[in-house]
């Protein structure tokens, strides 16, 4: 059936059509940005081939060695605006951006490079990548090892041979070996000269608050010097085993020729971890793959968070939002049952329920600064006042912490709590309620045993969304307690345990720090895409968890009203 | 029945047993009810706690100050007579006002106690002998650097300092002088130094004076002997031609360029020192309609206060004209009622200042403000000299030979209407602007606490979100509710919903880190997608409805959103095809330059179109939802009638089932406004951040959320910038706390209409 346009239009079809386009364009922007997030971040893991290639800029040939990124078109005229010599009659050159790395030799780890002036591209299966524990990675060829010194084992030349497995093979076991040492001297550091450290401050604090209190008993200020003692002693027994580690950690190294040619060394201990993606098989880079992955899941970030792992910011985003959130159910609810079972339904309650309603909608950065000034300076000023003087004038819980930041956030989201919990309520019907009262129940025990198990499943759906909003919320966090890099984590071996007062890294904040206040942005881009992802992937769970739960209520009390 | 009746005598209810447990249950249930009832009211409370805490951060910018006598132990301190003879020639304070130091025309120059007056140190200026103390200048309150001129043409410097010590923990001061400019006077003139100016800066001086129409200028330059660690002053003087206005007082400003004259009657002179050969009057002005009674540089140095005869003190600055010259401007002035003004104290740390008058009565202003803070009277009749305390919280007022000490509490002067929302003059700017500047890393720095580029920057960014989200939102809204099948709709609403769950932070590092740069390299391709995507949905509808039927019915109605997925796809990958070729044909070059140069519109990375598109993605879930909702509970009868009646599905929608979901959709907009309004990471990142003016969709903007997250963490706690930041975020709970309360209401309203129909 053929139509006219003019007819065709006047039937305002062409706007049900625009109106489907929009649908259309939502949906494929939510899905675009998704997959962008995700493959932007899955990719980074995956290890890329090391390109060697001759670049003749200006008659100047220099070998390049390194990783291609990214590449794009660029205007002929912007090149030579620029200065560079461009081939005539073309509008555009494609230019690639490569990870050379080896930033203490070059200067920049990244730089562009047009295509055209690449000639000899290769992928020579002896290039190594090493990530090492500072300045980036490093890309040449193993030359030589050396112990204490001296050189044990050498290789010349491009080519694979024997002699080189045999030193490849030596050179991953002493990195083996020098990870070993590292844990063992992490483990010193951080784990028994922390504690020490942790129960000297503690000891002072003590000291400090005993003579506040003006006490003269000399026994107890005796106590506190002995056990110092006996620290202090334990610490230098401590510090000599890890001189020791550190002489066997820095024992080797290796010498490597970069791109330029000029052969250079560096300690073996600096190496985190080193391979040959070139040579690598399908299967070896998959194992590479994941081991990335895992690293980035649980280790600590290292080089200004630009590499490494999250682990303290997934730790403690999932603690912040524990103590969120067994603060916030309880008085969520609470204030939900009140509201509805309680209060006398009316003009006031309708108000607060407004009021609580449009709460949702206040900004969070305004949380923030309410959680700064009540919280942070008023609340927790006199809180150290009273109970911390010892500590004075440093603040123990008068700083943003991480109890303030899951205060902040609970009262944030408390109105996402009340609200469910009240559409929970109104929907048990009243003859289930009426039953239990003309049994004899009263009004307490109908709420407990029949009214909130009913509600439940709609508690739980709104401590899940307040969840899935706590954790993604990162304004206000930026004003109550989170920092770029925390030394240690706020739940340690260490008593109380439970570090309340101790600030913490977050992954939304950690998103926003290494994308936007990183030093090298570049680096880090390809990690801040991988934590974005981890944090859609929580933050979806809980919601898709959030929306299953409520169905499945409305199932139930879909069979309840028949 | 019978066995009924025994059972019931077999189960007693009222055995002490069961009331216990009956009373205990009752108790509970009462406890409980308190309980809830406590606790429920709490949370309530705490809620709304934000509120008045907010308004409690914010009030004391707003309070007025006050001034009353200084007490101290619970006593009023009592006047007592100044220390030292002569005629006070300067007094003032150490910072914690414990110490006050007067110099006096005998070249006394005592600090004392400023409870009790009594003395502490006592020096004698070294004056020549036969000579007298001629004339006195100030370099700044701030350095507490000054000179005294003598009779036979010398000159010296000193400057007061105080060191504070800590012995037993308890504070103590002890000043003492130094001579900055080395122990050596300087011989500035021949004759007696009737007036006298300095200033400089660490090396370098400049000492101006003579009688009063014939001045020399000498310039000093310091430097130090390396074996004796003295100071050496290296001076070179030379005489002022006739600047024909007899001066009664000079002040030099800091860089020493201007110098300016105060002459007979409301004669005002500049000088200009470093004018092409030599100095000379670049302005000579009838400053005020009276008398110049006083006459005084401003903190920085580079405000000129006048005060007349007539109760008039103005102030004035160097204003650079459109000859590029600079003019000195009288830019504001305040009235004083009509009794002469004796005196002006300059504040040490604010651009604020005190006036006293004739009559003894003491008005607190600040400049930028424009805001007389406190007016009050501290004696009867002439005081013959006041002096601030640093912190601006003390004052000593000197009369007849007493001293009294007054408590002043001014916390927050700068802070008034106009400083906040209009136009201000700022020192060194050419005309009245808004500006948001609350910082910098000088002292005499002036604060620039004007709201407005914030609040414009607020509106401006969610202005472009709205644009890009409202007309996808609800129009997706509209389809997924009218006319999309029921299967689709149950798997599209949720997703979209989901979409609101996304954190901002994601959103916002997605715009500034990918779609900032790519929108410089492709900012035609952009604009060529929004324009074209219509036409090729429109294309293909058209081309679909004219597809024979064998096709059509391949897809059943309500499955047009799908339909479309590949066709918008394939559109926007197109435009981003041609783009390079119509950009080239339109303007030559890329865009983005194209926009910069020919237009002359600037054009940041981080610009509104991307804060746009970013926020707009973070609205269209939050309209989409309410407004999908709104449109789906319009009951069905509605739209049946109307079918059925022979209206096309389009025009059902646009006559009967829109106007009736007009409210709701309302709603939806005001709330994803309130959104937009609010949102703080977005902005924060994918804009520069710069507080600019300006409705260009090229540049940034600040935002009063995201200023908050900025400046907040390095606020001083209880200053008046925190209070500020308060005040903003008190500003934006309000504004998106009645939009979300109008919202609700029309909610309400809309939800009762529907229950009647």
């Amino acid at each position: 059936m053929r139509q006219s346009f003019s007819e065709w239009t006047k039937s305002g079809a062409p706007w049900v059509w625009l109106n489907a386009g929009a649908v259309a364009i939502c949906l494929i922007m939510v899905v675009g940005l998704l997959s962008l997030i995700a493959v932007r971040g899955l990719g980074h893991f995956w290890p890329a081939d090391i390109v060697q290639t001759t670049y003749v800029d200006n008659g100047h040939s220099t070998r390049l060695i390194g990783e291609r990124v990214q590449t794009q078109d660029v205007p002929v005229e912007q090149l030579s605006d620029s200065g560079i010599k461009v081939t005539e009659g073309v509008e555009t050159m494609q230019r690639t951006l490569m990870k050379v790395g080896n930033r203490d030799h070059g200067g920049t780890d990244f730089i562009w490079v047009l295509d055209a002036f690449m000639q000899d591209s290769s992928k020579p299966d002896m290039l190594f990548a090493a990530e090492r524990r500072e300045w980036g990675n490093f890309y040449g060829y193993l030359r030589s090892i050396k112990e204490d010194g001296k050189e044990v084992a050498a290789h010349q030349g491009y080519d694979r041979s024997a002699e080189y497995e045999a030193l490849w093979n030596q050179f991953q076991q002493r990195i083996e070996r020098a990870l070993n040492i590292h844990d063992q001297i992490k483990d010193i550091e951080k784990g028994q000269i922390g504690s020490i450290n942790y129960e000297l401050e503690r000891l002072r604090l003590k000291e400090r608050s005993l003579q506040l209190k003006e006490v003269t008993d000399s026994a107890r200020y005796q106590a506190i010097d002995d056990r110092r003692a006996e620290l202090n002693a334990e610490y230098e027994s401590l510090q000599g085993t890890l001189l020791d580690l550190y002489t066997a950690f820095n024992r080797d190294s290796i010498t490597a020729e970069i791109s330029s040619g000029k052969i250079v060394e560096f300690k073996v201990a600096s190496v985190v971890r080193a391979f040959l993606p070139n040579e690598m098989g399908i299967g070896g880079k998959i194992g590479h793959y994941f081991a990335k992955i895992w690293e980035f899941l649980s280790d600590d970030p290292r080089e200004a968070n630009t590499e490494g792992g999250i682990f303290p910011a997934i730790y403690g985003t999932v603690l912040m939002v524990i103590i969120m959130s067994v603060l916030v159910t309880p008085f969520g609810v609470v204030a939900a049952v009140y509201l509805r079972e309680y209060a006398k339904q009316g003009f006031i309650t309708r108000v607060i329920r407004i009021a609580v309603n449009n709460l949702a909608g206040v900004p969070s950065i305004v949380y923030g600064v309410f959680g700064l000034g009540f919280f942070v300076y008023f609340l927790g000023g006199h809180v150290d006042d009273l109970f911390f003087p010892e500590a004075k004038p440093a603040p123990t819980f008068g700083t943003p912490g991480l109890m303030w930041a899951s205060i902040t956030l609970a009262l944030l989201t408390v109105p996402v709590v009340i609200v469910a919990t009240e559409e929970g309520l109104t929907r048990i019907p009243r003859a289930i309620r009426e039953g239990s009262l003309a049994l004899g129940a009263t009004k307490f025990e109908t709420l407990i045993k029949i009214v909130i198990p009913m509600a439940s499943p709609a508690i739980m759906t709104g401590v899940i969304l307040a969840i899935a909003r706590a954790a993604g919320e990162v304004a206000p966090l930026m004003l109550v307690g989170v920092v770029k890099l925390a030394p240690s984590l706020p739940l340690d071996g260490n008593y109380p345990f439970l570090h309340l007062d101790q600030k913490f890294m977050h992954l939304g904040f950690h998103i926003y720090d290494v994308g936007f206040q990183s030093p090298n942005v570049e680096a880090a881009r390809p990690l801040v895409y991988a934590t974005a992802l981890l944090l859609v992937a929580v933050i979806a769970a809980l919601n898709l968890s959030a929306i299953q739960i409520r169905n499945h209520l409305r199932e139930k009390y879909k069979a309840l009203e028949m | 029945m019978s066995t009924n009746n025994t059972a019931s005598t077999e189960l007693d209810f009222n055995t002490p047993a069961a009331k216990r447990h009956r009373n205990i249950r009752a108790l509970k249930d009462k406890v409980a009810s308190t309980g809830i009832a406590f606790g429920g009211i709490s949370v309530i409370v705490a809620i709304l706690l934000i509120f008045f805490y907010l308004l409690y951060e914010v009030a004391p910018l707003f309070q007025s100050a006050s001034i009353e006598r200084w007490t101290e132990n619970d006593e009023q301190v009592a006047p007592y007579t100044a220390p030292g003879a002569g005629k006070t020639l300067y007094l003032t304070m150490e910072e914690q006002a414990e110490i006050g130091f007067r110099v006096t025309d005998a070249g006394e120059m005592v600090f004392f106690n400023t409870r009790n007056g009594d003395v502490i140190l006592q020096k004698m200026a070294e004056i020549p002998e036969g000579a007298t103390v001629t004339s006195f200048a100030l370099a700044s309150e701030y350095s507490g650097i000054f000179a005294l001129g003598f009779s036979n043409g010398q000159v010296q410097v000193f400057k007061h300092k105080y060191r504070s010590t800590y012995p037993n923990g308890v504070r103590v001061i002890t000043p003492f002088l130094e001579y900055p400019l080395g122990t050596e006077p300087f011989q500035l003139s021949e004759e007696a130094v009737e007036v006298l100016a300095l200033n400089g800066s660490e090396e370098e001086w400049t000492l101006i004076g003579g009688q009063h129409s014939k001045l020399t200028a000498t310039d000093i330059s310091l430097s130090e002997n390396l074996i004796t660690e003295e100071i050496e002053a290296d001076t070179s003087a030379y005489a002022l031609p006739d600047m024909n206005i007899p001066a009664n007082k000079l002040l030099l400003m800091p860089d020493r360029r201007w110098m300016m004259i105060s002459g007979e009657g409301s004669k005002l002179g500049i000088v200009d020192m470093k004018a092409a050969g030599g100095p000379k009057v670049s302005q000579l002005i009838e400053a005020t309609s009276g008398n110049i009674t006083s006459f005084e540089l401003l903190l920085g140095g580079n405000s000129l206060l006048i005060s007349d005869d007539k109760g008039r003190t103005s102030q004035w600055f160097l204003v650079r004209n459109a000859d590029n010259e600079w003019v000195m401007t009288q830019v504001r002035s305040f009235e004083n009622g009509n009794s002469p003004i004796d005196f002006i104290s300059i504040e040490h740390r604010r651009k604020g200042f005190v006036t006293v008058s004739e009559t003894g009565n003491l008005s607190f202003y600040n400049t930028t403000a424009e805001r007389n803070s406190l007016s009050a009277a501290v004696a009867k009749g002439n005081v013959e000299m006041i002096a601030l305390s640093p912190r601006s919280n003390a004052l000593l007022v000197e009369q007849d030979g007493k001293l009294m000490l007054w408590a002043i509490h001014n916390e927050h002067p700068e802070i008034s209407w106009s400083a906040l929302w209009e136009k201000v003059w700022y020192e060194g700017y050419e005309e009245p602007e808004f500006t948001w500047q609350s910082s910098a890393s000088t002292n005499d720095f002036e604060p620039k606490y004007s709201l407005m580029p914030l609040a414009f920057g607020t509106l401006k960014a969610a202005f472009y979100a709205m644009l890009l989200g409202t007309p996808l939102a609800i129009c997706g809204a509209i389809y997924t509710a009218y006319f999309m099948v029921p299967a689709m709709r149950r798997k599209v609403k949720p997703f979209i919903e989901l979409m609101e769950a996304l954190p901002t932070v994601i959103l916002g590092f997605l715009a500034g880190l990918w779609l900032a740069p790519f929108m410089e390299v492709n900012l035609a391709g952009i604009f060529i997608t929004l324009l074209f995507l219509p036409a090729a949905i429109i294309g293909f509808a058209y081309a679909w409805s004219c597809a024979p039927k064998a096709v059509r019915y391949l897809i059943p109605d309500g499955w047009d959103a799908a339909l479309l997925v590949p066709v918008i796809i394939l559109a926007t990958m197109f435009s981003f095809w041609v783009a390079p070729g119509i950009e080239e044909m339109l303007f030559g070059t890329e865009m983005r330059y194209w926009v910069s140069q020919e237009l002359g519109i600037p054009y940041d990375q981080r610009n509104a179109l991307v804060v746009g598109i970013a926020m707009g993605f973070a609205v269209i879930p939050t309209i989409f939802s309410i407004t999908e909702d709104a449109i789906f509970a319009v009951p069905k009868h509605l739209s049946y009638g109307s079918l059925a009646l022979g209206a096309t599905p389009w025009q059902t929608l646009v006559r009967v089932v829109m106007p009736t979901a007009s409210p709701g959709i309302f709603s939806a907009v005001m709330i994803g406004m309130g959104r937009a309004v609010g949102e703080t990471m977005i902005v924060l990142m994918a804009t520069g951040n710069t507080p600019i003016m300006d409705v260009n969709i090229f540049e940034g903007m600040r935002t009063l959320a995201a200023n908050i997250a900025v400046e907040m963490p390095e606020s001083e706690v209880g200053s008046t910038h925190f209070r500020i930041l308060f005040l903003a975020a008190f500003v934006l709970f309000l504004f998106t706390f009645m939009v979300n309360t109008l919202a609700e209401l029309v909610r309400q309203r809309l939800r009762k209409k529907y229950g009647s129909l």
